[in-house]
């Protein structure tokens, strides 16, 4: 198979494919593309979305055809190494790994065979890396999670995840924007929000940003929860 | 007093939509918007509002409103629904002015799934990333993001009707063709053979449907190298094949990315089309290039944007008898 793949989805819509796996070069040369077609401003294109392993285009049939779009991209994925800029950010979050928040934590304790301290110090040790927002507003997929932590998923799913909650699944990370029903398990939560609708940065999170959890005892968590959200986005925003 | 329409006894899937929400899938943010959007666009239309504006959107059944504005003008579109003001049938596809108090019911509709209330001036409610269009999943846009309820009421921008003449179009009939299909992005995670199944077999509409997708009834499409697929972006009218072999079309609620492998994709002319087949109705697909696609949606996006051409005046001689006043009610 020969990559980048320039495949259809329907008449208004394409995705551009770098590979079949996760791993941050095959994503880092989806965040660049992304970068490089929107610093392009092509009027036939009406929206982008990156996700693990491609780019999805979403253009005007009208104004550009399928052939010419693949063929204007193929232009842009010459430059899209030089115009990469420093847009993404490292974040350091907070979570406070104790009841009445890690609902979860002892029953992840017993299907690994480890102890609660042990998967504390297992998820605070990792670098992940958000690979995509998506599933729902501002939800970052987040990759790196130890295998230690890989977990099956809850038989039942809950009906409601709280917002802030910080959740494992799978091989997969997360961190709750909006209440939802998840199967993934809960073992601590953040003052942060990755989702304030009416905030003026909606969207804490962007693909390619870099992520460590930190461990934080009640009574700092009480005083981050209790400040202003621009207030503790400069908290937790580390420079790379 | 805040111009209102009050929804004295909805639907049970009423939501307010518009023709959707751009640019924000990047974050997680679905389309949303019209399920047929030809349809809302008529609705607007009938009502003098601009195409793109926010209406009443509902599944099956309309359901009963009440006017609390001076004057409001209305317009059911969708299919052949049955509209009554006060106990007195109106016709469809056509807008009608109505008084404080006055109640209209909408009932059922033998050729449709999707209708549409349009509402001159449409609502007076903040858009929510750049459109007003409901996403349930994600409780963003229209009335906080939900169901429109019983007791439920939804202001208004406008406080009178317009002055203009009612207006009335004749809806053409849905063409029962097959559905386009453009293949891909993921045809590969099929054999030859199980897309020729694909393409001969007559699917059903199954009852398991709502805004984020339609599953059907029919064989199973064995996938060739397994069914889970690195998560990627995903558009209404993808056709994803879940683990058990059975497709499923994508829909405007639909997320922004998925795991399962996408066979096909239903062409933008022909979703609406698909989106208001009612359970148990047969339907095919058919195969076509992306170059042919892309050539009918051309032609499409012109068709919705002339929809104005085919709604005319109702000429002064040709409206209904004047409408018999409101009950007083007691109290």
């Amino acid at each position: 198979m020969y990559y980048p793949r320039f495949l259809p989805l329907g008449d208004t819509a394409l995705s551009v494919e770098f590979g079949d796996s996760i791993s941050p070069e095959l994503n880092q040369a989806v965040v660049d593309l992304d970068l490089a077609v929107r610093a392009a401003k092509l009027e036939s294109i009406t929206e982008t979305a990156p996700s693990y392993r491609s780019l999805l285009i979403c253009y005007e049939p009208a104004l550009m055809s399928f052939d010419a779009l693949v063929a204007a991209l193929r232009g842009l994925m010459s430059l899209a190494k030089q115009t990469a800029s420093a847009t993404a950010v490292a974040w350091s979050v907070p979570v406070l790994y104790e009841p009445p928040f890690a609902d979860d934590l002892p029953d992840v304790a017993r299907q690994l065979g480890l102890s609660a301290e042990a998967i504390i110090g297992l998820h605070t040790g990792a670098a992940y890396r958000v690979y995509m927002l998506g599933f729902a507003p501002g939800w970052p997929y987040l990759g790196g999670l130890p295998e230690a932590l890989h977990t099956s998923r809850k038989e039942t799913p809950r009906a409601q995840v709280p917002i802030g909650a910080i959740v494992i699944g799978g091989v997969q990370a997360g961190i709750v924007p909006i209440t939802t029903p998840s199967g993934w398990h809960i073992i601590g939560q953040t003052p942060l929000r990755p989702f304030e609708p009416d905030g003026k940065k909606p969207f804490l999170f962007g693909a390619g940003d870099s992520v460590r959890f930190r461990r934080v005892d009640k009574a700092e968590f009480d005083v981050l929860s209790a400040l202003s959200p621009e207030a503790l986005l400069e908290m937790v925003r580390t420079e790379r | 007093m805040t111009p209102a329409l009050v929804a004295v006894s909805p639907g049970p899937y009423v939501t307010i939509q518009d023709t959707g929400r751009r640019g924000w899938r990047r974050f997680g943010i679905a389309t949303a918007g019209a399920m047929d959007i030809a349809s809302l666009i008529f609705a607007n239309s009938l009502v003098g509002n601009p195409a793109d504006s926010a209406g009443l959107e509902f599944a099956h059944v309309g359901g009963e409103w009440e006017v609390a504005a001076t004057s409001c003008r209305i317009a059911v579109t969708g299919g052949d629904f049955t509209l009554s003001v006060d106990g007195q049938k109106l016709p469809n596809w056509q807008s009608h002015s109505l008084r404080r108090g006055q109640r209209f019911i909408i009932g059922g509709a033998p050729d449709a799934v999707w209708g549409y209330i349009g509402i001159a001036g449409s609502f007076d409610i903040p858009p929510r990333f750049g459109s007003l269009a409901t996403h349930l999943r994600s409780r963003l846009g229209g009335l906080e993001g939900g169901l429109i309820k019983p007791g439920d009421s939804l202001p208004l921008a406008a406080a009178v009707a317009p002055a203009a003449l009612e207006r009335r179009v004749f809806p053409r009939g849905r063409p029962n063709w097959p559905f386009r299909i453009v293949l891909g992005p993921q045809q590969d995670y099929f054999d030859p053979a199980s897309i020729e199944t694909f393409l001969r077999t007559t699917y059903k509409v199954t009852h398991r449907a709502d805004r984020m997708g339609t599953w059907l009834d029919g064989p199973r499409i064995p996938h060739a190298r397994g069914f889970n697929v690195v998560s990627d972006g995903i558009v209404p009218g993808c056709i994803q094949i879940p683990g058990a072999g059975v497709p499923v079309v994508l829909l405007k609620d639909c997320q922004t990315h998925g795991g399962y492998p996408k066979l096909a994709t239903v062409i933008t002319a022909d979703l609406s089309r698909f989106a208001q087949l009612k359970p148990g109705t047969p339907l095919r697909f058919a195969c076509i290039g992306v170059e042919a696609a892309q050539a009918i949606a051309v032609k499409y996006h012109a068709r919705l944007a002339g929809i104005e051409h085919w709604v005319e005046d109702v000429a002064e001689e040709a409206r209904p008898p004047p409408q018999v006043e409101p009950l007083q009610r007691q109290g």
